[in-house]
Parts: C-alpha cells; sequence; structure tokens
C-alpha cells in the first residue's frame, strides 16, 4: 500500500523498497516547537510564497496557551509567518487541538494522501490509508518551498490481525503489546501494514492511537486498510475524496506478524522504552503519583469515555493528581456535552484545554525526583515527563482511570470484571 | 570528507529527550541548545566535548521525538561525526539535512571504546581507530544523499537548484 502511494506522487508506475523517490506533498504540517526552525530555514531560500496555502498546516499545540515567554516568542513567529504566507489552516488558542487528533477531525487527511509532519508522531493519519510519516523542520521547511520531499521507498512488515478485542481492551494494548514483541527498532525505517479480519472489530480511534505509536517501533510509517468504517469517518468529517491502495495479493512483506486480538489483554509499558511491555501477570504492587489521560496518542471521545466509564460514581485514589486533557476543542466540547467532564472533576481529576505539555515534560504535570506516572501518553524516555529520577508507565485511557481509582498499577478487569 | 576526533561512547536506544530534553525546546538558537546537549544522559557531556570529538553509540540512535534541534544540538556542541550501529530514521534524514556526519558501521560501534582516537574517511568508507589500530569499511551514502551533502544541505540544494 505505502510503495503504491509513494509511486503516484513520485509519477512513477511502481518503486521498489530502498529506491530513493522525490513525491509530491498532498500535506506539509508543523507545530509550535518545529515550525520556528523551519521557518528560519525557509526563509534562506528566499521564496515569499509556499507552494500552496492550503497545504500547510501549523498546529500551536505542544506549549499553548504559553507556558513560559520564550514559547510566546516561538507562537508568535508561527502566526506572523502564517499571516505573511496567508496560510488556510493556521490552528491558535481557541480553535486549535493537538495537532494528530485535529487534521483527520477538520477533514485535512484522506487515503491515499502523502503527508509529512515536522512531529514523529505523524505516521497517525496511517489510520486513514494516508501515508504520513514524520520529519524534520528542514523537510518541513523544503516542503512548504518545492511540496515534494525525498524518501527512500521502505521495505514493508505486515501485522494480520483477527479477532476481537475484550472489554476494557484497546488499540493502546494492542500496540504496546506489538512494540513489546518486536522491540523499539524492530520495524525500523520499514512500514507496517495493518489489516485482515480483525480489522473490523477495531474503532478509528484505537487505529489512530495503533498508527500513532508505529514510531516507536521505528516504523517510517503505519497503514492500515481501507474499509468501510475508514470511508465513512472520512465522509463524515468532510475530507476530499478518498484514494484507497489495496495491497497486491503477492505483495512482498520481509516479516509478517500475527495478532489475535481476542489475546491481547490489558499492557503496561514500564520506564524507560515503550518496548517495555508487560500484563498484569507480571506487574506487582507499584504505587504512583500521578495519572495522565490524554495526548495524540490517547485524547480523543473515545478514550475520555473508556477513562469516565470506570472514574463515574468512583472517587481518585488520595495522594494520586490525575490530569485529563482533551486533545481537541471539538472533543472538549463533546466531553461537556456528554456530561464526561462532570464526572472527571467529581471523581477529583483535573481537565485541561488542549496541550501536548506533560507528555514530552513540558508543563502542566511534571514529575519530581522518584515520581510514578501512568500515563496514557506514547513515550517513556529517562525524564520524558520531568526529572530525570521519575518513572514514566505507559497505558490504556481504561487502565489509567483503573490506576487513578487505586493508586497503584490496576487492570481495568480488576476493577470493571472482564 | 575525512574527521578526526577522540571519542565519547554510548549505548543503544539514545533518544532524543535525552539529547536535547523537552524543557529546552522553547528555543531552536544552535548554542543555547548545545549548552543541555545530552544533559539527561550524561551530565558531563557538555564540560568535556571538544571541538572535532567523535560520538559512537549503539542501535536505534535519535529515536523518538522528530526535533531537528537533537542534531543542531549535537553539531553545535563539536561533535563532527556520530558512528552508531544504526540509527532512528528521522533522526538520520535529519542529520545529513543540516549537515551534521553520520555513519552506520555496526562493527565500529561495537569495538571502538571510549577515549579511543578515531579517523573516518567517508569517501572511501574507512574508519580507523588510531589507538587499537583495527580498521572498518562502511556503505557509501547514495547518490541522491551524497548531492544533498556535497551542495551544503537540503536547503542549499533547493536554493541552487540540485534538487528541484
Amino acid at each position: 500500500m505505502t510503495q503504491k502511494i509513494l509511486a503516484a506522487h513520485a509519477g512513477l508506475d511502481s518503486v521498489q523498497a530502498g529506491e530513493l523517490i522525490l513525491a509530491s506533498l498532498d500535506l506539509v504540517l508543523g507545530n509550535d516547537i518545529t515550525s520556528p526552525v523551519a521557518i528560519r530555514e525557509f526563509a534562506k531560500l528566499g521564496k515569499d510564497s509556499v507552494f500552496d496555502r492550503n497545504k500547510v498546516a501549523m498546529v500551536m499545540d505542544h506549549f499553548v496557551p504559553n507556558k513560559d515567554i520564550k514559547a510566546a516568542e516561538q507562537c508568535k513567529v508561527c502566526r506572523g509567518f502564517c499571516a505573511d504566507m496567508d496560510i488556510t489552516h493556521f490552528y491558535d488558542v481557541g480553535d486549535m487541538g493537538i495537532e494528530h487528533a485535529l487534521l483527520p477531525e477538520k477533514g485535512l487527511v484522506t487515503a491515499g494522501d502523502l503527508v509529512i509532519g515536522a512531529d514523529s508522531h505523524t505516521c497517525t493519519y496511517g489510520a486513514l490509508g494516508a501515508f504520513s510519516t514524520g520529519v524534520g523542520s528542514t523537510d518541513m521547511a523544503c516542503g512548504m518551498a518545492i511540496g515534494k520531499a525525498w524518501f527512500k521507498v521502505p521495505s514493508a512488515m505486515r501485522v494480520e490481525l483477527t479477532g476481537a478485542l475484550r472489554p476494557y481492551v484497546s488499540g493502546k494494548d494492542v500496540i504496546l503489546h506489538i512494540i513489546g514483541k518486536i522491540g523499539v527498532d524492530g520495524a525500523l525505517y520499514r512500514s507496517m501494514e495493518f489489516g485482515g479480519a480483525g480489522l473490523s472489530s477495531l474503532t478509528m480511534a484505537d487505529r489512530f492511537t495503533i498508527a500513532n505509536m508505529a514510531i516507536e517501533a521505528g516504523a517510517k510509517n503505519g497503514i492500515f486498510e481501507v474499509d468501510d468504517l475508514t470511508l465513512a469517518y472520512i465522509r463524515e468529517h468532510g475530507a476530499a475524496e478518498p484514494k484507497v491502495y489495496t495491497a497486491d495479493p503477492d505483495a512482498q512483506y520481509d516479516e509478517v506478524l500475527n495478532i489475535d486480538l481476542s489475546e491481547i489483554e490489558p499492557t503496561v509499558a514500564f520506564p524507560h522504552l515503550p518496548e517495555n511491555a508487560r500484563t498484569f501477570d507480571n506487574i506487582g504492587d507499584i504505587k504512583i503519583d500521578q495519572v495522565v489521560i490524554g495526548s495524540c496518542t490517547n485524547g480523543r471521545l473515545e478514550d475520555l469515555q473508556a477513562a469516565a466509564e470506570i472514574l463515574r460514581g468512583r472517587h481518585v485514589a488520595k495522594g494520586v493528581r490525575v490530569i485529563v486533557i482533551p486533545a481537541t476543542q471539538r472533543v472538549y466540547l463533546e466531553a461537556m456535552e456528554l456530561g464526561l467532564l462532570k464526572i472527571f472533576i467529581e471523581s477529583g481529576a483535573v481537565v485541561s484545554t488542549p496541550t501536548c505539555g506533560p507528555c514530552l515534560g513540558g508543563y502542566m504535570g511534571i514529575l519530581a525526583d522518584g515520581e510514578r506516572a501512568v500515563t496514557t501518553t506514547n513515550r517513556n524516555f529517562v525524564g520524558r515527563m520531568g526529572h530525570t529520577g521519575s518513572e514514566v508507565y505507559l497505558a490504556s485511557p481504561a487502565t489509567a482511570a483503573a490506576s487513578a481509582v487505586t493508586g497503584r498499577i490496576t487492570s481495568p478487569w480488576e476493577v470493571m470484571g472482564k | 570528507m575525512k574527521y578526526t576526533g577522540s571519542v565519547i561512547k554510548y549505548g543503544d536506544n539514545v533518544d532524543t529527550d535525552v539529547i536535547i530534553p523537552a524543557r529546552y525546546l522553547n528555543t531552536s538558537v544552535p548554542s543555547e541548545l548545545a549548552a543541555h546537549c545530552m544533559e539527561d544522559l550524561d551530565k558531563t557531556f557538555v564540560s568535556r566535548v571538544k571541538a572535532g570529538d567523535i560520538i559512537v553509540a549503539g542501535q536505534n540512535f535519535g529515536c523518538g521525538s522528530s526535533r531537528e534541534h537533537a542534531p543542531i544540538a549535537i553539531k553545535a556542541s563539536g561533535v563532527s561525526l556520530v558512528i552508531a550501529k544504526s540509527f532512528a530514521r528521522i533522526f538520520y534524514r535529519n542529520a545529513i539535512n543540516i549537515g551534521l556526519a553520520i555513519v552506520e558501521c555496526p562493527e565500529a560501534a561495537a569495538e571502538i571504546g571510549e577515549g579511543d582516537e578515531v579517523e573516518a574517511d567517508l569517501d572511501n568508507g574507512i574508519i580507523r581507530d588510531l589507538t587499537t589500530g583495527r580498521e572498518y569499511t562502511t556503505a557509501p551514502f547514495p547518490e541522491f544523499v551524497q548531492k544533498i551533502i556535497e551542495n551544503g544541505g537540503l536547503i542549499a540544494s533547493i536554493a541552487n537548484g540540485a534538487v528541484k
């Protein structure tokens, strides 16, 4: 699938793994951290316009509302650039969201698109059957200038899904399980292609979460087969006409991973790598200080619903700080209308406006030395959420909510039953 | 291109969060980033790194965030070359695009030790450990990538028409 999309965008009939190509871009994305560097590099090209003002998206999401003066200056640079270039898709405080939740919601990505973003989790849009991949700021600058980027065509790993998930198990558990099996460089330089009979049991939220963390296995992109659910999502969000690519029956894969979804259990990745995945038969009694429910990985409405179902009528354990961050303004509003925010606040959690803040240790929930957090974010590297002596445990929204209630890392099955 | 320097050695999966922690991403000024380079992995790095030094590391160097601030911080700290068993892919292209020399060589990455003096001739794909006398060979960059490096990075390549 990936190779077909790349070939179509490079004007070629077909491409081979390892081939270097220059391909046309449907969308170039940046945020308030990576765009200022890209804007500085763009200026060196001496161009007075971007290649297409409708095909650049800039989202202020990492440190907004601004955490300090320097962060404010960075947003100011982006704001000024987008005004000068008349960028259509500039999202600032008030209409922003975490970029990888926001773009699909706004209908900016459709199946068959080729998207680059100066953010590693740009691979999220693979859930829509697009080729999307994270790049750096220089690639973003050149993408904005000429609407093209160079790629080395990746080989592919097939993830063949069968079965259906059990209650309180979600896409996060699936991807943590997979990364636990293959390691943080298990798919290095490669495309991860997800499909099979089990696909239909996964919600779009599950698929976004799984594609989002393909980078955590080192993959260039994660891409899902397009089915009726994908097409319905694309239509509902007003995205462009989808171009559906399917893998050939004799497609070449250098590895096939068979995943029976019905066997996946609530899974937690221990510090300090996402590959340190464990299930609850091997977790023990681990006290926690903080829970974060949100991020580009798990800040969608379905994620908040999963957490709220467990927190409804229960209270957060004494001594645990719980921070809930809806990923976009729309998710925030829907969560409010559905009464989820009331459930969170009554349970003793706080609810923030959309931001990447704590996920990358920026602000809004930094950990002190020796503190532990269960979070629905995507990385648990040393110091990722604060002090280098703190610990981050990655989990699903259901596991995070169950842990919030007990004050230790807890399976949702323990609180809710299987 | 030839590089000579003494080695600072790290292990596998050196991620971009330890290369430049996110708390310093409120700036993109290279010298300010260099002042915190490797801080969460090795607090002595900034005080001991010398111009020309070579980082040697294990698998998946530069994994994690796409922040170009990571190769910028390494380059601005004076490091001339990074040798690793493998690189995370976004770091790999970022390094090429900003002109930080990098090379994959599993054997060299495994055997070269902390403090060794190393000479690397990337045009001919030869890495020499002057301390141990061992020599290693590497694959040259693909031609397309060489063109970007020869033209001084991706921005310069587009500006002068080498990449259209």
